[in-house]
């Protein structure tokens, strides 16, 4: 049996298991743990398909840097066990899976029917060996990142600029003056408001 | 002989399935959030299947832009989780109705 198939076979079993897991874990901390595995399993499959820096890359920005975001996200805000069992539209479930059901077959038709359409039968494999051997990986991946590719690469830290100034301005606490401005002063009334009619209904609903 | 490029898109499907199910399913916010994230990582997938296919490094580098894209939206996305936990004390999504009434 051939080493290659092997590796996919306990890629194609570990990426499937983690993804099913994370559908059924409660705590989000082990949703978090078991998409980390589905990467770790993905990236296996870059490595496999002559993918080197992506699949480095994978690991170290995907199932380092993002999932470390998102574990610090879950630590601050508390992890939220009682996951409402009440659906508010009823067999939601039960439709949401057959949808999936029915996206999964279409897909997979797809998939297998479509490969050999889109590249009219033939394998470029052996073309991508050959550009991993003679510039490398990483340098091809670099030529073409900046000549064919610079315009997106160059719009690409235009969009971390605004991410990172958005992300400031929506976490940064208002000092008070801001909060006396009249669009925050209205905002807040009616907060207030709507708390107070709250615990209002809640009142009757208590009494009824 | 080497793997069908067919059943590494088999996989991608199957786990972009699971991705959209858990996304209609799931009410934390975060948990949503995870698997959006799990859909990307199944396109990334799609994308380096077929620059094999096809013998070019262009697949490759579209999974730059995705990976980028996806560190944004994740970085925003969570800031606005937090704020919204901050107000509300929650991060179930059914109770973030403001714009239904």
């Amino acid at each position: 049996m051939n080493l290659e198939v092997v590796v996919f076979g306990v890629m194609f079993v570990l990426a499937l298991g983690c993804s099913i897991a994370m559908l059924f874990a409660p705590n989000a901390v082990h949703v978090a743990l078991f998409l980390v595995g589905a990467q770790m399993a993905l990236a296996l499959a870059f490595l496999l398909q002559g993918a080197f820096f992506v699949a480095a890359i994978q690991v170290i920005v995907y199932a380092g840097a993002i999932m470390v975001l998102f574990l610090f996200v879950i630590m601050l805000l508390g992890i939220d066990l009682r996951e409402a069992l009440v659906e508010p539209l009823s067999g939601q479930r039960g439709v949401a899976l057959l949808l999936g059901l029915l996206l999964a077959v279409g897909l997979v038709f797809v998939a297998i029917e479509g490969v050999q359409l889109a590249a009219g039968g033939a394998d470029g494999a052996e073309a991508l060996t050959d550009l991993n051997r003679d510039p490398g990986n990483v340098l091809a991946l670099a030529r073409s990142l900046f000549s064919k590719y610079l315009l997106p690469f160059e719009v690409t830290s235009v969009l971390l600029v605004v991410a990172i100034v958005g992300v400031m301005v929506l976490a940064r606490r208002l000092t008070a003056v801001e909060l006396d401005r009249p669009f925050f002063a209205q905002m807040r009334s009616e907060t207030d408001h709507e708390r107070a009619k709250n615990e209002e209904s809640d009142a009757k609903e208590g009494v009824a | 002989m080497s793997v069908d490029p067919g059943y590494y898109l088999v996989l991608a499907g199957l786990m972009f399935t699971i991705g959209v199910v858990g996304v209609l399913t799931r009410r934390n916010a975060i948990v949503i959030f995870m698997f959006v994230e799990l859909m990307l990582n199944a396109v990334n997938l799609i994308f380096v299947t077929f620059a094999r296919q096809h013998g070019t490094i262009d697949g490759q580098v579209l999974v730059f832009f995705v990976l980028v894209v996806a560190a944004a939206e994740v970085v925003v996305g969570l800031a606005i989780i937090s704020l919204i936990f901050r107000h509300r004390v929650s991060s179930n999504v059914d109770e973030i109705n403001l714009l239904k009434r």
